[in-house]
């Protein structure tokens, strides 16, 4: 009922609004056409100049309210990110300046020149010296963001630190999963081939490998503050995204194709629960590249520790080669020997 | 009355004039309205499917409005419409995001590309070089057949058991080669990639067309230099669209022999629901380089007929010449070359190498030079005019405010460094619907309320007309401003719902607030539509054979031409398009000599 008493509404409306119309163009005719035409005109041109006051004041309002909710207020929370904030400043200003410049020359010079029977309009075809002059200055304005911006942008991309923990993040519909080196800060190789989560190998990691007998898979990340990680990142499935909108970075998860991405995080996760004045503050992995109707679920989190936690905590994990040997018989002695001599009979099988 | 009389005679003068093209003489309903070969009616034609389609992705866009702005709410309504699609009144993510892949891709190619470059360049071309008709009017007519064949297909997959296709309106493999990754990826994709097949066959169509008219059937005079801006505009998309939408194709043709026929281009490494596939070698990035070296230049192909057109209008409406006019030609020129060198600006967070990476943020902020040029020749095309705000005038202005807020955040997303934090965030959201969504609409509107008279003999309704103009600018605003910071804070696009989230939660109430504008925006453009067809049939004649005062040769022909255009010989012109205010003169048209005494510019 209440539907369509909303429908029946919105009808009459728009049948009210096309009356209206139309009786206004009745009205025109009685009123000569010529004399309706420049009043309109002048109601136009005060419309345009009032959309520019209460738009510029809008923005300022829409910045007073939403500011806060950005995150530029609690910082980057990774070192590489202050560049990108400070990058994002620069381009804000100079864009800000040009934005307000052109705005306010479109809807002044519509307001102050429009229709009047007084005014001749000025023939004015063209000027080299100005053209240039508009031609010039944004040439060297851009030249200006293209240097900053590149140079941010080789640091970033450059190789991670020598000392950066590794982290390899698997993504695949709709999750994210994680694997460190262990001991030996080498990961083993995979071979997606190898798949088999009923046996315990989710990411397919060849057991063959002796590098891969430490390494630890893990459904959290975690990583010290202060120290670089370097994100080896892969995706089993379709393509997905490691967004990390407080560390201010981004990769792709690309199948058949490893991306890598490095950080330094600059703040754990309880001093970020007292920046962001949210003690629910969790650091999150976000998908950002469409990847199925679980898109929007497909969240990783990411604690950052101190070194203390973080020993402690990598020092209570067990390597998932040893859980291979324990699902296939839980009585056997962990024995790497034997151990791979099993993984070696499952791969064949 | 007479009114009605003078139309009837207007409409069938050039049949009685010696000149005409005789073979018209007998047009039946079937060779006049459906295959016609007139150039203005399958401009209409064109036209109107646009519309249709403008209305369904409009309301798509609303319906995943509803989800964005009302997450806990149910609307059981929407069971009545989509069935198992919206159970209960809520709607499935599956579908959701078949919905946003759908509003895209219509939106994108059936309505911003086919709906304003098929119309315009359709309708204007001829008439604005004074030429009777395109170069091939056979292949014209076969173009809109192969639009509206598209089209159908593109329809029909909408009511396939498993719904049209869902992986974003890029379909970037492998999410759109696996049935078993998406439902939208079975047979709704494989329909997608028909359509569009059909869709580019019959882009090429017209742009070949559109650009051998323009080479070669301008009357006599008429110079490339002394061409309008739109036809310079729309000769520069053609061949854009001419040049980049085979290589889409070719990125089609691939992907579906990678769903059908087991090849592996874009496959490798994949374990999907734990089978694990045998294919091995292929690149998803390559469909991306594919697809973006179209996916690029088709935001020209949708802006550049726009700015030509908006160009136009706002000389005519300040009664002053366009500013520049060879900066003008120069730029579009310059933005053309740059549109093919910077696809690969939506990859920088692909895995792509940095160092080319690099090259790229050059390229793409060069674009950023001719932009500027084009703007600032705006506003000095405005600078001492004595402007009239008619419905067209109007949009012009919007479309120029739109450009510059939607050009200056390109700034941010052309470089490479800030692309890392804002890709795929809401800020690019706002980024492209602002500059090539909401500019593109703009430069159509304008166009469609200023050449109204001329496609119908009839004038639109003004009054709904400033609704409509003063809606939409607001509203647009409203929708698309506050979004940027949403992006600035990381919130990612493509999302059902945020409430999950501790990073993007906070945002529940602007979303609310931006689906509930988005709705009245909405509603806005069907009083456009209304008093768009309402117009056609029932609005104020047009009376004078050139209502606005214009220069350019559209606006001597018949208030209603047929076929041929021209009764008699096609004028010859004299003079370039923007003659206005010289010499004391409101305006001088192309087809007028120059004067012995005449000022030069």
């Amino acid at each position: 009922m209440n539907d369509f008493f909303l429908i029946a509404i919105v009808v009459m409306v728009f049948l009210l609004i096309f009356q209206i119309a139309k009786a206004s163009e009745y009205v025109s005719i009685l009123k000569g056409e010529d004399k309706q035409r420049k009043q309109t005109n002048r109601i136009n041109g005060f419309l345009l100049i009032t959309f520019l006051i209460l738009g510029l004041i809008g923005a300022w309002w829409c910045n007073d309210l939403y500011y806060s909710k950005t995150l530029f207020p609690q910082g980057s929370a990774s070192f590489e990110g202050e560049n990108i904030d400070t990058m994002m400043w620069i381009t804000i200003v100079i864009c800000g300046i040009i934005f307000f410049i052109t705005q306010v020359l479109l809807f002044v010079f519509a307001f102050k020149y429009q229709e009047s029977d007084t005014r001749k309009p000025y023939y004015f075809t063209h000027s080299i010296n100005l053209e240039l002059l508009w031609t010039g200055v944004p040439a060297i304005v851009l030249t200006v963001l293209v240097v900053f911006g590149l140079k941010y942008w080789f640091k970033f991309t450059s190789d991670a630190p020598k000392d950066a923990q590794i982290v390899e993040v698997t993504g695949h519909q709709f999750g994210w999963e994680f694997r460190y080196p262990g001991v030996d800060k080498v990961l083993g190789k995979k071979n997606y081939k190898l798949t088999d989560a009923a046996h315990n190998n989710p990411l397919g990691v060849d057991w063959t490998d002796e590098a891969s007998h430490d390494d630890i898979h893990t459904q959290i990340m975690h990583i010290v503050v202060g120290k670089p990680v370097k994100l080896v990142i892969n995706s089993q499935d379709v393509i997905h995204d490691v967004g990390l909108a407080h560390f201010r970075m981004k990769m792709d998860a690309v199948p058949g194709i490893p991306t890598t991405l490095w950080f330094t995080p600059k703040y754990t996760t309880e001093e970020m629960k007292v920046r962001t004045g949210n003690s629910n503050f969790v650091y999150e992995i976000s998908c950002d590249q469409m990847c199925g109707k679980g898109h929007y679920t497909m969240k990783g989190i990411i604690i950052v520790e101190k070194q203390e936690e973080f020993d402690k905590w990598i020092a209570d994990q067990k390597p998932e080669y040893l859980k291979v040997d324990e699902i296939l018989d839980p009585l056997a002695k962990v024995d790497s020997a034997s151990a791979r001599t099993v993984a070696e009979v499952t791969l064949i099988k | 009355m007479s009114n009605e009389a003078i139309l009837h005679d207007q409409h069938f003068g050039t049949h009685d004039a010696p000149h005409a093209h005789e073979h018209h003489d007998h047009e039946s309903f079937i060779t006049k309205y459906v295959f016609s070969q007139d150039h203005k009616m399958i401009s209409k034609q064109f036209l109107t499917t646009g519309i249709i389609w403008a209305i369904i992705g409009g309301l798509f866009s609303v319906i995943f409005r509803l989800q964005l702005g009302y997450p806990d709410s149910t609307f059981p309504w929407l069971q009545d419409l989509l069935g198992h699609w919206a159970k209960g009144g809520k709607l499935d993510p599956e579908f959701y995001y078949s919905l946003v892949t759908m509003h895209g891709t219509i939106l994108v190619f059936f309505v911003l590309t086919a709906g304003l470059s098929g119309t315009f360049a359709n309708f204007l071309i001829p008439l604005q070089i004074g030429a009777r008709d395109m170069a091939s009017p056979f292949l014209n007519m076969l173009s809109y057949w192969f639009f509206f064949t598209a089209s159908m297909v593109m329809l029909s997959s909408l009511f396939v058991q498993t719904g049209p296709a869902s992986g974003g309106w890029t379909i970037y493999p492998p999410l759109s080669a696996l049935g078993e990754a998406s439902e939208g990826s079975k047979i709704g994709m494989d329909l997608w990639l028909v359509s569009m097949a059909l869709f580019i066959v019959s882009t090429l169509l017209g742009g070949l067309n559109y650009i051998s008219t323009i080479l070669n059937m301008r009357t006599k005079g008429m110079s490339m230099t002394r061409m309008p801006l739109t036809i310079w505009a729309l000769f520069f998309t053609a061949i854009l669209g001419v040049l980049s939408f085979p290589v889409l194709l070719s990125g089609a043709i691939l992907l579906l022999f990678d769903r059908n026929l087991g090849t592996s281009f874009y496959l490798s490494d994949i374990v999907i629901n734990g089978k694990i596939l045998p294919n091995e070698g292929g690149s998803p990035i390559l469909f991306q380089h594919l697809f973006w070296f179209l996916g690029h230049p088709e935001v020209y192909i949708i802006v550049l007929p726009a700015m030509g057109m908006v160009s136009e209008i706002m000389a005519i409406n300040s009664r002053k010449p366009i500013f520049g006019y060879m900066a003008m030609v120069g730029s579009l020129f310059a933005i053309t070359s740059l549109a093919f060198l910077v696809w690969a600006h939506h990859m920088f967070v692909s895995g792509l190498n940095p160092f080319l990476g690099s090259f790229f943020v050059l390229l793409t902020l060069l674009i950023a030079v001719p932009s500027a040029i084009k703007v600032f020749n705006w506003l000095t095309t405005l600078w001492r005019g004595n402007i009239r705000f008619t419905p067209g005038m109007l949009f012009a202005i919007g479309f120029v405010s739109m450009f510059i807020s939607g050009g200056l955040t390109g700034i941010f997303l052309g470089n490479s460094a800030l692309d890392i934090h804002l890709h795929d965030t809401y800020f690019i959201v706002a980024h492209f619907h602002i500059v090539m969504g909401v500019a593109g609409f703009f430069g159509m509107f304008a166009g469609l309320y200023h050449w109204f008279p001329k496609m119908y003999g009839r004038y639109m309704n003004n009054t709904l007309a400033y609704i409509h103009f003063w809606v939409t600018l607001i509203g647009a605003y409203l929708i698309f401003w506050p979004m940027h910071y949403e992006g600035l804070a990381g919130m990612p696009r493509r999302y059902y719902d945020f409430s999950s989230w501790e990073s993007f939660k906070m945002f529940a109430g602007l979303n609310e607030f931006i689906s509930f504008v988005s709705i009245i925006v909405f509603a806005a453009q069907l009083l456009f539509v209304v008093n768009f067809f309402y117009s056609i049939f029932k609005g104020r004649k047009v009376t004078t054979q050139n209502p606005w005062g214009a220069t350019s040769l559209e606006w001597t022909t018949p208030i209603r031409p047929g076929h041929g255009n021209w009764l008699g010989e096609i004028p010859e012109v004299y003079r370039w398009p923007y003659d206005y205010g010289k010499d004391g003169r409101d305006f001088i048209p192309q087809t007028e000599p120059v004067g012995e005494h005449e000022s030069k510019h």
